[in-house]
């Protein structure tokens, strides 16, 4: 008997102290960038591009990166989210359920989710060497497409196989196709859960480095044309830390900074839409 | 005499993978009064109710061989067109499942699928169709708040009400009160007393006194053969066969 209740608590312990870890390294960061960034934060730093000498500026902002970041990951997501929609809508609407293409179809996107972001660089980068490109923001903006693209659909895949089959009935039995059910019954059914999935993707998306070091490259204007290179907000974290200047170093952190309130806002502003949608959620 | 039929079934078998669902069923539903099919559980009334507007089709490794006839129509044909099958049959399902929308939505979703557009029209089609399923008193001051915030038993009258409003001939009925409280039970069993003089109800059940309180039909199936069917009271009464006798009597089931 006191052996159980030893091992209950043991586990209770573990459990809090891993919630508890989690938690905190949370609050960790957003502090370390906070103490670390805030000093070198100025209006400026959201207002400007990158002034005055040294490699990627001292003084200015770091606002090309900034836009940069946001067309190149809404790009990235609007177009992910036009590849994923029927592609979702086909594996539980269309498709015999559970079988061989849509366990095929479901096995290759978490391979394709499993890929390292600096392959798809280095794929979008030899397709765009085919095609005669250069970095551009067009280049980055396909080549996160394709990173988000196995996230989106997963996530999606997995709010809209939670959709219940009696709901679909429902609208068949009262003379609808699958291509209205779908838009009409799955899509409303499944919205707060689609926008957490396109959430999720944008936030992997803006937060990439890897994927767009050679697609997107980088540029100290604010992007103004599809075909010109883009800067983005990790590269310039990363570019900024880079430098053996400590001026510079600091102002990593406040783009840091930037970045995790960018993430921050969108997440929450998607959080306060999708529950004005939830109303008619059938549970 | 053989009364008038929409549904003529010939020599229907229904396979899911290797189970024989259902074994050389043929009948003829007759029209306008309340079919109730009855049978143990697994024993496919369920399949046979859902093979009279192919939702059987939705069922992965189905395999259906012989006929549904609806209105002279084999439905099972490939080139048949579903939708219009399916607009003829209102369906209740044993949890009703109002669609993601307001009360509203829900009862015009069907007419404008099939292209009523026009406000005053769906106003009234609205209206019209949630007093025949007796929810219009209840819900005409919300008409335009989520399907899900009444109550379960409102909600299978909604449903009712969404499966009249494409004006069906033929309702199917499976299991339908089996997740509702007996008040609720009662006002569907009632809306389908009154609405046997224009519709042909075809409600599935394994309780038997629902189906005695129901039935002027009876169709009784075990393990997927059709064993008997008739007018209730001769099904009830006087059965012809031993095996309807018996699970009538409660020795099986």
């Amino acid at each position: 008997m006191d052996r159980r209740r030893i091992e209950e608590n043991i586990f209770k312990g573990l459990m809090i102290v891993s919630t508890i870890a989690l938690c905190l390294i949370l609050v960790l960061i957003v502090a370390a960038i906070t103490f670390k960034g805030l000093p070198s934060m100025r209006l400026s730093m959201i207002t400007q591009t990158p002034k005055g000498g040294f490699y990627l500026g001292k003084e200015g902002g770091i606002l090309n990166a900034i836009l940069g970041s946001i067309y190149l990951a809404g790009g990235a997501t609007i177009l992910a989210l036009f590849l994923a929609l029927p592609v979702v809508l086909y594996l539980n609407l269309y498709a015999r359920r559970n079988g061989s293409i849509v366990r095929l179809v479901r096995f290759c996107l978490d391979v394709l989710w499993g890929i390292p972001s600096i392959v798809y660089g280095a794929f979008g980068f030899t397709i765009m060497l085919f095609f005669g490109l250069r970095a551009s923001l067009l280049g980055g903006i396909i080549t996160v497409a394709l990173l988000i693209l196995p996230i989106m659909c997963r996530a999606m895949d997995e709010v809209f196989s939670m959709v219940p089959r009696g709901l679909l009935e429902a609208s068949y039995a009262v003379g609808a196709t699958r291509w209205e059910t779908a838009l009409k019954v799955v899509v409303r059914q499944g919205l707060p859960g689609m926008i957490t999935a396109v959430l999720i993707a944008f936030g992997r998306g803006i937060g990439d480095a890897a994927s767009v070091i050679f697609t997107a490259g980088f540029s100290d204007a604010v992007p103004n044309s599809l075909f010109r290179p883009a800067a983005t907000l990790p590269l310039a974290i990363f570019f900024q830390l880079g430098t053996p200047f400590p001026q510079v170093q600091n102002r990593a952190y406040a783009s840091a900074f930037i970045l995790t309130m960018i993430i921050l806002f969108i997440s929450i502003t998607t959080r306060i839409v999708s529950r004005k949608y939830t109303r008619h959620i059938i549970k | 005499m053989e009364p008038e039929t929409h549904i003529r079934v010939k020599n229907l078998n229904v396979y899911y993978g290797k189970d024989h669902v259902l074994r050389d069923v043929s009948i003829n539903i007759p029209d306008k009064r309340v079919i109730v099919i009855i049978g143990p559980s697994g024993c496919g009334k369920t399949t046979l109710l859902r093979s009279f507007n192919r939702l059987v089709d939705t069922v992965d490794g189905v395999r259906v061989s012989g006929e549904v006839m609806v209105d002279e129509e084999n439905i099972f044909d490939p080139h048949v067109e579903l939708t219009h099958i399916r607009k003829k049959m209102g369906l209740l399902s044993q949890t009703p499942y109002p669609l993601p929308m307001s009360i509203y939505d829900n009862v015009a979703y069907g007419p404008r699928l099939h292209g009523i557009k026009d406000k005053k029209k769906l106003n009234s089609v609205v209206e019209h169709y949630l007093k025949i399923a007796g929810l219009w008193e209840e819900v005409k001051d919300k008409l335009h708040t989520p399907a899900t915030q009444v109550s379960i038993g409102q909600q299978q009258r909604l449903c009712l009400a969404r499966g009249l409003a494409v004006e069906p001939e033929i309702i199917l009925a499976d299991e339908p009160t089996s997740a509702l409280d007996p008040k609720s039970s009662r006002h569907i069993e009632e809306s389908f007393l009154r609405l046997k003089k224009d519709y042909t109800i075809i409600v599935v059940t394994h309780i038997l006194r629902q189906a005695r309180r129901l039935a002027d039909y009876v169709i009784f199936l075990y393990c997927g053969e059709l064993i008997e069917h008739g007018p209730a009271r001769q099904v009830f009464e006087s059965p012809r066969e031993k095996m309807t006798r018996e699970y009538i009597q409660g020795v099986i089931s």
